[in-house]
């Protein structure tokens, strides 16, 4: 499978007036034509961070402070604002994670779809018109003519995010970062926005990430996983391996607090303890104050292995062959 | 929509009726104007025939309803000092003040709204903080203290621009402007910047502070997001969103320049309305006084019902919730 994106020891940090924050530290993945990963972790633990860093949109304070983003063989850090707008919404979309914010209030749809058409391609506002009408067909939005002339408010948060998504799908991009777009919405939405999704990239073979606080929602879509903490990614591998033989306590953990893996009415099954605060970290693994198997050995930075190809896991004691 | 406007104009009568009542009691409070327009020999029978001749020998509520009963049909009352009506004689003036005014807004709009983005995009450059500072001055200086030096230097030690008076002025529509000729341009140049200097400082904070609050919200940073050129998402993104609260207070800041423009007009001796209200202050000319005030109020509403139809005409959230009602 071409490799269209891959991450190489991403370190992205925030200058804030209590210190530096680094949100995404040594973060390395990759993507291929066609698939989808799965970032998942909690609130916090930098997958939108990771998300903006592709696209090049981390704005001061932040900055990317380290690694390489090759997109199809080229690194994108370090390239100059003109060059990097080029890519994004062409080459590379994003969806937002909350729809209510995502479009310009005092905009209607297509002055946003028809500018979106026009960033990127000399065409005539006739055709660009037809294209805008043609994505909100596509993504399933009834009566696209005469929703066009609509301002987002006369929109539901499903049907926005579904706009939302119709713009990203423009250009027919080779990459479409999703982060969290469902989470804001209902269940039922939810399952039609994802199944439309993974249709739409599997026949267009654009690579998805998709970002998602929710273990159940990836494991559902993504081919592969990976698993987010505290800024680091913990564990990674196809979604069975994964899910099946997490490595890491924290992966074992999410896992067993899915509603399916708990008993009916007794209380979930949590993962005892808080996130660490960013700030300051310390040298030695983050997850070891809510970590069952933590030691001596998890004061100093946990290593990372590699038990097979496209496997990772960085944890000082990992769990093999199965779960906790 | 037409109900809320009709609301709206039912709400604008009650406050100038209110206002008749304010502005009446209020000019009889600051003294008998006989006092001072009778020649200082005059006798009480003398006395007594000019209150009568001036309608104040009546008690006050009837002198209020037979104002009120005059008002109506558009008749305010004549001028004590030169007997014609007041009316027609403020009206007559409100070109000069509303020429005066609507340049100081088109100066503070012109002047403010871009330094403003440029504060609120570049917030910590030099020139960013220039422009906050020189905000600041803008709200303090005294406007009077602003127009002397503006005299001074200007007209006095460079002696590039005129002080006094209109200048030249052409008839546009029975309407006599300066702004169309040369000369009288450079007549308004210096009253309509004076006037203007507050509101700049105005509208400076308000649209940095709307483009600092705007470049943060989602939309913008989606907007980059689908590769759109910086220019667009400034242009057209962050500002058509500030230019609501921006044109809501612009809107209903005319209402106070035209008030405020009697400094200005006095300094300047700019023959607007502000002038007259001044002249006719000094000899308790109530009529003019009082015509002043109403029209004033007039105004006033006026513009904010102009300025509450163009906030939903901006808003495509309100115009939807203004339709339902
Ligand atoms: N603009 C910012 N300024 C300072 N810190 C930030 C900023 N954006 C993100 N961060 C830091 O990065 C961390 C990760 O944020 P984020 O990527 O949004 O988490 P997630 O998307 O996983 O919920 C946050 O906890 C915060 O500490
Ligand atoms: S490194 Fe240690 S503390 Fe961290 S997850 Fe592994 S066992 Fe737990
Ligand atoms: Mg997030």
């Amino acid at each position: 499978m071409a490799e269209t994106l891959r991450v190489e020891n991403l370190r992205t940090s925030f200058l804030t007036k209590w210190g530096e924050v680094t949100a995404v530290d040594d973060v390395s993945f990759s993507v291929d034509a066609g698939e989808i990963l799965g970032i998942v972790g909690e609130s916090g633990s930098g997958k939108t961070v990771t998300g903006f860093s592709i696209l090049g949109l981390i704005d001061p304070p932040g900055r990317i402070k380290g690694g390489r983003i090759l997109f199809q063989d080229e690194d994108l850090v370090g390239l100059p604002e003109n060059r990097m707008r080029e890519y994004r919404g062409k080459r590379i979309a994003m969806v937002f994670q909350d729809p209510m914010m995502t479009l310009n209030p005092v905009l209607r749809i297509d002055t946003q779809l028809i500018e979106s058409v026009l960033a990127h391609d000399k065409v005539d506002r006739v055709t660009a018109r037809q294209r805008a009408r043609d994505a909100l067909g596509q993504v399933g939005i009834p009566s696209p003519d005469e929703r066009l002339a609509s301002y987002p408010h006369q929109f539901s948060g499903g049907m926005r995010q579904r706009v939302a998504i119709a713009m990203a799908l423009l250009h027919r991009p080779a990459l479409i970062v999703a982060d969290e777009p469902t989470t804001a919405l209902d269940v039922t939405i939810q399952g039609q926005i994802l199944f439309e999704v993974q249709k739409l990239c599997k026949e267009s073979r654009t690579a998805l990430i998709w970002i998602s606080h929710d273990l159940s929602v990836v494991a559902g879509l993504a081919d592969r996983v990976a698993v987010m903490y505290a800024g680091k990614l913990v564990e990674q591998g196809s979604v069975d391996d994964v899910l099946d033989r997490p490595m890491h306590p924290y992966t074992s953990g999410l896992i067993g607090s899915l509603p399916s893996n708990n008993i009916r009415g007794q209380p979930l099954r949590q993962i005892p303890g808080m996130t660490p605060s960013l700030l300051n970290l310390s040298a030695g693994c983050a997850f070891r104050t809510r970590c069952p198997r933590a030691d001596a050995a998890c004061l100093e930075s946990p290593p990372v292995s590699v038990p097979a190809s496209g496997r990772e896991v960085r944890c000082a004691h990992p769990l093999v062959g199965g779960g906790s | 929509m037409i109900i809320y406007v009709a609301r709206r104009l039912a709400q604008a009568l009650l406050v100038v009726f209110a206002m008749t009542l304010i502005v009446f009691l209020g000019v009889n409070v600051i003294g008998s104007p006989v006092d001072i327009l009778i020649s200082p020999d005059c006798n009480q029978a003398c006395y007594q025939a000019s209150l009568k001749a001036l309608g104040l020998d009546l008690p006050l509520h009837q002198q209020y309803l037979v104002f009120l009963k005059n008002a109506v049909t558009g008749d305010l009352g004549k001028s004590f000092a030169i007997g014609v009506p007041a009316l027609p004689l403020i009206v007559e003036r409100m070109p000069a003040t509303l020429e005066l005014a609507l340049s100081a807004m088109f100066l503070a709009i012109v002047i403010g709204i871009p330094l403003g983005m440029w504060a609120g995009l570049k917030p910590d450059s030099v020139a960013g903080k220039t422009i906050m500072g020189g905000s600041i001055l803008g709200f303090s200086l005294p406007t009077f203290w602003v127009g002397l030096m503006l005299i001074m230097v200007f007209a006095v030690y460079l002696g590039v621009l005129p002080s006094t008076g209109r200048g030249e002025t052409v008839q546009v529509f029975g309407v006599r402007l300066s702004i169309l000729t040369l000369d009288g341009l450079a007549h308004l140049i210096l009253p309509a910047v004076n006037l203007a200097l507050y509101k700049i400082s105005l509208v400076i904070r308000l649209t940095r502070a709307g483009v600092r609050e705007t470049i943060t919200q989602d939309y913008v940073k989606f907007a980059r997001a689908r590769g759109l050129k910086a220019r667009r998402v400034i242009l057209v993104h962050v500002l058509k969103n500030i230019m609501i609260p921006v044109v809501t207070v612009v809107g209903l800041e005319l209402g106070n320049v035209i008030a405020f423009s009697v400094v200005s007009e006095t300094i300047f001796s700019w023959p607007g309305m502000g002038k007259l209200l001044i002249d006719s202050l000094r000899l308790l000319d109530r009529p003019v006084v009082v015509a002043y005030l109403m029209i004033t109020v007039l105004m006033f509403v006026v513009i904010n019902l102009i300025v509450d139809v163009l906030y939903t005409a901006l808003d495509p959230r309100i115009r939807l919730q203004g339709a339902a009602i």
